[in-house]
Parts: C-alpha cells; sequence; structure tokens
C-alpha cells in the first residue's frame, strides 16, 4: 500500500492532485462527469470583488502542445461566488476548497479575501498576484518583490486560513519575489502561473487573440515550471503547489521531487474532462513503479547531492 | 455528455472543401438538433467543435468545412480509424417554441445541424422550410437530402449560378412563417436580424477551449447575462442577443 497523502498548510489532503482554479470552474461541469471528492481539492475560478465579463472573444488559441487564454478572470463578483456557486458547491463536494482570489488593488484583494476566508468550506486562499495594478500604472503586483509582499500583508491581516501565494512566471528572478512574499507572512506559494504567449493567423496576419496576448499553458511549459518550482522551493521554508504542465501521474511526481507538497492540475482538465480523475487514479500504480511509498519521502529528492 | 471512442464508419467530400464523417458509438447523451461534439485530433492539443448533422442510435453524422490545419487532418481520416470524442454538448434548438411554420435557415456550413432539426420539426407536424445559402452553384449540399425529408427547400447562391440570385433574405422576405431557426456566418445573422417577422433561434459559433463549460473562453453577453457559447448555447433566442 502506497501512502499518497500530503500535508498543505496544516490541512492533510488524500493526496496532491489539485485541478487549478480557470480550468475548473466551481466544479459541477465536472461532478456530473465523476464523483470530485476523490480530488485533493480544487482551486476554484477566479474572483473578484466585482462581476466581471473579462476580455473581448476571442480569447483561446491553440499551440503545439499547448493553450493560450485570455479570458481575462470573468466572474459573478464575490458576493455571487458565495451566495450562488458555493452553496452549490456544497452539494456536491465535501472536502475544504481552495478559494482563488484576484484584485486590480490593495483593497480589493483584501475586500475579497476577507469575504472567502468567513466561508466554512474555504480551506486555503490562493492569490493570483498576476493582475495589473490599476493604482501602479498597471505593472503586475506579481512582478516585483515589494508589491507582491504589499499584496501579501494586505491579505494577511483580514483573513485566518492559510494564504498562498500564485506567482507569475513573467519575472526576472522569481525567487526574489517568492522570499518577498514569503517574509510578509505567505503560508505558501504556488507556481507556475500561465507564460504569456501570442499567436498570429497567417491568412488575416493578426493575433489569434482579441486581448492581443494571453497567458500560454499545457504540456509545453512543464521543463519551465519544474525549474521555477526547484529554484523556489531551495529558497523558501514554506510549501510550494507546482503546477505547468500536468497531464499525468508521473508528471505529479516530477514536480513533487522537484520539491512541491502538492500540485495543481490546469490545462489538462479542458482536453479531456477526466484528466485529474485518472491522474488520482493512476498516482499509487506509479509510485509502485518507482518504488515509492510516501510522497513526503521523495518531496524536493532533486535538490539532495 | 460522455466521453467515448467512436469508429469512423464513413469520411467523403460533398463539395470541393465540405465533407461528411459518420461515426459509430454512443449517442444516448445526445438530448436535442443543434448540439455538437468535441473531437480529438492526434498532433492537435485542443478538440474540434463541430455540430452534429444527424444521429440515430447507433451513429452520428457531422458534416465539417476545411478551414484550417485541424480539419484538413480529419479529411485525411479513414474509415476503421478511431477518434476520441465529447457527445452531446451544447443547448441545441428548442423545437417546442415553434408552434406553426417553421423556416430553417442554413448559410453554407451553417447547413448542417439544421437536418436533423428539420427531421424532428417534421416529425412533430409541423410544416417546414428550409433556406440554404450557398456562394455559388458549387459549393452547395445536401439539398436532396432535406427534400427527401419532406420540407419545401429553397437555394440561394451570391452569384445567381442556381436558385435565388443573392442571400438567404431575398427569399426569406417573401416567405410565410411563425418561427425561424438559423445557423450560419455572422454577416448572415446580421441581414436576418434585420429583416426577421417572428421571434426565433440563433446558432452561434466562436473559438472554443473545452467545449463543456469549464474554461469561459467562449462567453458572450446577452440581455439575461453572460452565456458560455459551449454550454448555455451555441443556440440562442432572438430576444436575448445583443448584436
Amino acid at each position: 500500500m502506497v501512502n499518497t497523502k500530503v500535508n498543505l498548510c496544516g490541512i492533510e489532503l488524500d493526496n496532491p492532485v489539485i485541478p487549478a482554479s480557470g480550468t475548473f470552474g466551481f466544479g459541477y461541469e465536472f461532478a456530473e462527469l465523476y464523483d470530485i471528492n476523490c480530488l485533493g481539492t480544487f482551486s476554484f475560478k477566479g474572483t473578484t470583488k466585482d462581476s466581471r465579463f473579462g476580455n473581448p472573444t476571442p480569447r483561446i488559441a491553440e499551440c503545439e502542445k499547448g493553450m493560450i487564454n485570455a479570458v481575462g478572470l470573468q466572474n459573478p463578483g464575490v458576493e455571487k461566488v458565495i451566495a450562488e456557486e458555493l452553496s452549490k458547491l456544497k452539494k456536491c463536494f465535501s472536502k475544504p476548497v481552495m478559494a482563488n482570489v484576484s484584485g486590480f488593488s490593495l483593497e480589493e484583494y483584501a475586500y475579497t479575501c476577507e469575504k472567502l476566508d468567513k466561508e466554512e468550506q474555504v480551506g486555503w486562499l490562493e492569490v493570483n498576484i498576476s493582475c495589473p495594478n490599476v493604482h501602479g500604472g498597471g505593472m503586475s503586483f506579481g512582478t516585483s518583490p515589494e508589491a507582491a509582499a504589499e499584496v501579501t500583508k494586505a491579505v494577511k491581516t483580514v483573513t485566518t486560513k492559510p494564504v498562498i501565494i500564485k506567482l507569475s512566471p513573467n519575472v526576472t528572478d522569481i525567487v526574489s519575489i517568492a522570499k518577498a512574499c514569503e517574509e510578509a507572512g505567505a503560508d505558501g506559494l504556488s507556481l507556475i502561473n500561465t507564460l504569456l504567449g501570442m499567436r498570429i493567423d497567417l491568412k488575416t496576419g493578426k493575433p489569434v487573440i482579441a486581448n492581443k496576448m494571453g497567458g500560454f499553458s499545457g504540456p509545453a511549459i512543464k521543463p519551465v515550471g519544474i525549474r521555477m518550482v526547484y529554484q523556489v522551493s531551495s529558497a523558501v521554508n514554506i510549501p510550494v503547489i507546482g503546477m505547468g504542465g500536468v497531464e499525468t501521474a508521473e508528471d505529479v511526481i516530477e514536480y513533487i521531487m522537484a520539491g512541491a507538497t502538492a500540485v495543481e492540475v490546469g490545462a489538462a482538465n479542458l482536453v479531456d474532462p477526466y484528466a485529474s480523475f485518472a491522474i488520482v487514479n493512476n498516482l499509487p500504480d506509479v509510485m509502485n513503479k518507482y518504488g515509492i511509498k510516501n510522497l513526503n519521502d521523495i518531496k524536493g529528492c532533486a535538490h539532495n547531492g | 455528455m460522455n466521453r467515448g471512442i467512436y469508429e469512423i464508419i464513413e469520411n467523403k467530400p460533398l463539395t470541393k472543401d465540405i465533407f461528411r464523417m459518420i461515426l459509430s458509438g454512443e449517442t444516448s447523451h445526445i438530448t436535442a438538433p443543434g448540439q455538437f461534439i468535441n473531437i480529438q485530433l492526434d498532433g492537435f492539443y485542443l478538440r474540434r467543435p463541430i455540430s452534429i448533422c444527424d444521429y440515430d442510435e447507433k451513429t452520428i453524422t457531422i458534416i465539417y468545412k476545411v478551414v484550417g490545419h485541424g480539419t484538413e487532418a480529419m479529411a485525411k481520416l479513414n474509415a476503421g480509424e478511431r477518434l476520441d470524442v465529447l457527445c452531446g454538448l451544447g443547448n441545441g434548438f428548442d423545437t417546442s417554441k415553434c408552434n406553426g411554420k417553421a423556416v430553417l435557415i442554413g448559410g453554407g456550413v451553417g447547413v448542417p445541424p439544421m437536418y436533423n432539426l428539420c427531421k424532428k420539426l417534421l416529425s412533430e407536424g409541423k410544416e417546414v422550410s428550409v433556406i440554404l445559402g450557398f456562394n455559388t452553384k458549387d459549393e452547395i449540399f445536401y439539398e436532396e437530402e432535406f427534400k427527401s425529408l419532406g420540407a419545401k427547400v429553397y437555394v440561394s447562391t451570391v452569384d445567381g449560378s442556381y436558385g435565388t440570385k443573392g442571400f438567404v433574405t431575398d427569399v426569406l422576405k417573401n416567405l410565410e412563417y411563425d418561427y425561424f431557426y438559423t445557423c450560419g456566418p455572422m454577416p448572415m445573422f446580421k441581414a436576418i436580424e434585420k429583416i426577421a417577422a417572428t421571434s426565433g433561434q440563433y446558432s452561434f459559433e466562436e473559438r472554443m477551449g473545452c467545449g463543456f463549460g469549464a474554461c469561459m473562453g467562449c462567453s458572450c453577453k446577452t440581455k439575461y447575462g453572460y452565456k458560455r457559447i459551449c454550454r448555455d448555447g451555441p443556440v440562442l433566442e432572438r430576444e436575448e442577443i445583443i448584436w
């Protein structure tokens, strides 16, 4: 018997598999297909203070081994998320859920996190700092250690539950941002968010996506994710959730070997709605194949020697 | 929705770039005409959403146009090959809204979903007229198939090489009907919207990520809030659409 349990910021997960925000809605599209209680948990659709439509369409572009999205955080706003989505979620998911939060100012982040922190089913707050700061000339909070630390502090001040800061890979030095978040009180980190990418339609000579650029995800980005998780996990003492291109149980193990405590599955859920279910089911067999009895035994083993 | 492996029974051209594929497999999840399937192809990351033209207990017929690398690869597939398919996606046409004479308007590759809809409306005892719009004579497909169902069929071609010269609206303006259903390109929709005399339903197209409502890639604004073309659509009612 293998042990797939991991502890994420004080909460035990049955397994480290977590569908990533923006690829799993609020769970119920997938609950129609399988019992989503098999998952470690999942990170729900990025929630903001106010309702958002997001960017104009088209906002999806296909790539080799991946896709670009520029959805732009479409969500009904935190009040409706709590009143409608979370009440529906209770009926199909009995575990603590990860609340993914975005904002365009420190006040917005704090407002939304404070509301969600009070929700019983919310186990963790995952704070997406890749959004542009409307008061900071549109620069993303996630691109400077100072701004990332400010968001962390603003959220930590008004919440009680573990705060996980989701880092952008579109930076010069992700380690300095990770350390700044840790010093500001973050309980965990998750990485990587999507890589900024672009496609051009040869027939029109114009970008495929109306927003021109968007976030590149899918198996093509996995080596970047593995590298950044490796770098960040050796520099901080808080748990790291690894993500980027995860499609199989082998990918989960690779991220854990790089130093991740748990692993998020993103774009794979969109091309195969059963992807996370299959990863959970295959994980014990793959652990057996590599002689792994407990995932904690291999965590960060790539750093040794 | 279900996910299954479907075997190709037939894959053949109907015109220069329009192909018909018949797949064998589970069809019990299809609940309405106008729904679609989402096909995984070797070498492509995202699936290809294609509307269902017709189905029975064991087979699904789709008609698709070769417009890019994905559909080019589809056109090269042979009978006997197997495909991973998500089936029964989307909110299709609601035939209960039509209580009299229906007119079905298909433009180009928007024609296929009209076929099963036509069948269903006729089986419900409704009178059905069909307008098929194409650019030119060589692009016409399924005129005979619609006639065989028992519908009154009109064809328009932009260059006048067959049927009524002009657009589907040049036929529509002279017809009597109580309700309309349409699928086709956006300029055709806008022309219909200008002259349509009744309520109706439009089937929209958008670039999709997942095809089942998870990614929000294909959302649109309606009078009743944001809707996902893949899940809440592709069929929307005339009254809710913001043009």
